[in-house]
């Protein structure tokens, strides 16, 4: 059994820096690759992927950076844990599969495959046998919106990943997966951890947390000092130097930009808290008031004192479902009287949209350059502020009503005050909203499956 | 006198549905008491008046120098739904260090601040 491995974190969203996992497997030794592909909105952007095409409904991104990196990581034994599955885990597997077969990877490869998470066959039957699947913000019962689901996940944890490593897997990919249980299931495969051995649980989980945001916790997004973090155009994605009495060192490869600090971890282990004594996941309860910190040399900062609490009887279901549409339309005003010209063009916008009988469930204008982030306590703009961005949305579930505001945008142009520019992206898009349901599953009727396919 | 909490804290941001939360990380380990007695939730409630439309929650993490601010009804209906630009919250962390505290100049002294 290994004292210590090395968990590399590659990918901090679907979208994020596409040379970063490249670069935490040439950049110096690591054990895992961990690749988070999944926010809350992305399985149905698959689900919609998966209807149009049947091999479609995974992280297509993943398939190109596997043969870009499968020669290196079977040569040093890297193993690749990854939630790319999508909606279509099996898809996405037989594509790596075919990508290691290219790479003449016969017989030095084992793909793991989890499933089990997706739901969405199943919501009849579920809702049928009084399972309401209550959202965990509002308390509606799932019911209100059954026919614009669009996507059903429950969100797995280390178990199935844990398994699949057992089985000998080099390359793990799941559905939806949490982010921390891709980091902890090295972790409990390798130290041989026990199901109820909460602390370690605990602090593999957190290990997970601090790195599943990629270099958010490495430099990037910093406020601490932020104007000194060096080279931050060769940022380094953060390394979880995970030990086997649940310690750990968050840390980079030599060489890289950006930087790990107390105070850049800091920053992430509050990032998107709730109840810091209770952040839940499928795997156990953590408790964010145990952590405890230390500068470890430069660049390292070590983790320990974690205490967890057994894991809950439910898991987290995020349903998606289609809420309506929306769209956001822009100008810019230059000075002189840029704010002004700004509010003038929002009353006259809003008087034409009433002539017309229009309204939505919601219309924000915002004033990008005085109050669009800070809003009232940005205090009063200057009137010598050099430009000022209108920034106009609304939101209806007619789709009609949200079409015509588009069209009453660049007639400002030629019908509003002057000193106006920044249209030629022209009429604003109509968007789809795909909304987000969080819910809660008992464990026992969610049953997740491992399969290892050799290559 | 009054303080500016940009001079005794950094902080980061984030979302949970239609909920900021806003952790406010003291730059020294001495300044963390103060924090705690002054940014209290009704303080950060009265601070986020006409952004914030529910309540808000406040956590303390002594170990880490840190509170945590839940501010419900904050994000415009949160996640896709939101029209706003910082529909995620990411900027709720620099508009808390705007708020100004109070400190005595002995505190001031004592804490060289």
């Amino acid at each position: 059994m290994k004292e210590k491995i090395r968990i590399a974190a590659g990918q901090g969203f679907w979208g994020d820096l596409p040379d970063a996992p490249v670069r935490q497997v040439e950049g110096g030794q690591i054990d895992y690759l961990m690749l988070d592909y999944l926010a809350e909105v992305t399985m149905s952007i698959m689900q919609k992927q998966r209807t149009r095409d049947p091999n479609a409904g995974y992280a297509r991104d993943f398939v190109p950076l596997m043969k870009q990196i499968l020669p290196a990581c079977v040569e040093r034994n890297i193993k690749v844990i990854a939630n790319a599955g999508g909606v279509n885990v099996e898809g996405c597997a037989a594509a790596v599969r075919e990508v290691a077969n290219s790479l003449g990877l016969k017989g030095k490869l084992k793909i793991g495959i989890v499933t089990g998470d997706n739901i969405l066959p199943r919501i009849d039957d579920l809702l049928g046998r009084g399972f309401e699947l209550r959202n965990m913000d509002t308390g509606q019962p799932l019911a209100t919106v059954r026919d614009r689901i669009q996507s059903a996940n429950a969100y797995l944890g280390a178990a199935q990943i844990v398994e699949a490593l057992q089985k000998g897997a080099n390359v793990v990919i799941t559905g939806r997966a949490t982010d921390t249980g891709l980091t902890l299931g090295p972790m409990i495969h390798e130290f041989g951890w026990a199901a109820d051995d909460w602390d370690k649980l605990a602090a593999g989980t957190i290990a997970g947390h601090t790195i599943e945001c990629g270099a958010q916790c490495s430099g990037g997004n910093c406020q601490f000092e932020w104007q000194s973090i060096p080279d931050m155009a060769n940022v380094g994605f953060p390394i979880a130097e995970a030990s086997a009495d649940g310690t750990f060192v968050i840390t980079k490869h030599e060489g890289t930009g950006g930087r790990v600090s107390v105070p850049s971890v800091k920053e992430q282990l509050v990032y998107e808290m709730g109840d810091p004594h209770e952040y839940i996941t499928p795997d156990c309860v953590a408790d964010f008031t145990t952590i405890q910190l230390a500068d470890d040399g430069a660049d390292r900062v070590r983790i320990f004192g974690i205490k967890g609490r057994p894991a809950t009887d439910s898991l987290k279901v995020s349903v998606s479902y289609s809420a309506g549409f929306k769209a956001v339309g822009t100008l810019v005003y230059s000075w002189p009287d840029a704010y002004e010209k700004a509010k003038a063009a929002d009353k006259i916008l809003r008087a034409r949209l009433e002539r017309l009988g229009l309204t939505f469930e919601q219309i924000l204008t915002e004033f990008v350059g005085v109050n669009a982030t800070h809003g009232p306590l940005a205090g009063d703009s200057s009137s010598e502020v050099p430009e000022v961005q209108l920034r106009v949305g609304v939101r209806d579930h007619d789709r009609s009503a949200v079409e015509k505001f588009t069209k009453e945008i660049a007639p400002l142009i030629l019908t509003g005050p002057p000193g106006v520019t920044g249209f030629a992206g022209g009429r604003p898009k109509v968007e789809e909203i795909v909304a987000y349901w969080p819910a809660l599953i008992p464990k026992t009727e969610i049953a997740a499956k491992v399969d290892v396919i050799e290559v | 006198m009054k303080i500016q909490l940009a001079k005794l804290a950094h902080a980061r941001s984030g979302d949970k549905g239609d909920t900021a939360n806003v952790g406010l990380i003291a730059l020294r380990d001495e300044v963390y008491p103060l924090l705690v007695r002054e940014v209290t939730a009704a303080r950060v409630k009265d601070h986020f008046k006409g952004i914030c439309h529910g309540d808000v929650e406040r956590f303390e993490l002594p170990n880490l120098g840190a509170l945590n601010f839940l501010l419900h009804e904050s994000l415009g209906g949160g996640g896709t739904l939101s029209l706003m630009t910082d529909a995620q919250g990411k900027t709720f962390s620099t508009a808390l260090l705007r708020m100004e505290i109070e400190i005595s100049d002995e505190e001031r002294e004592r804490l060289k601040l």
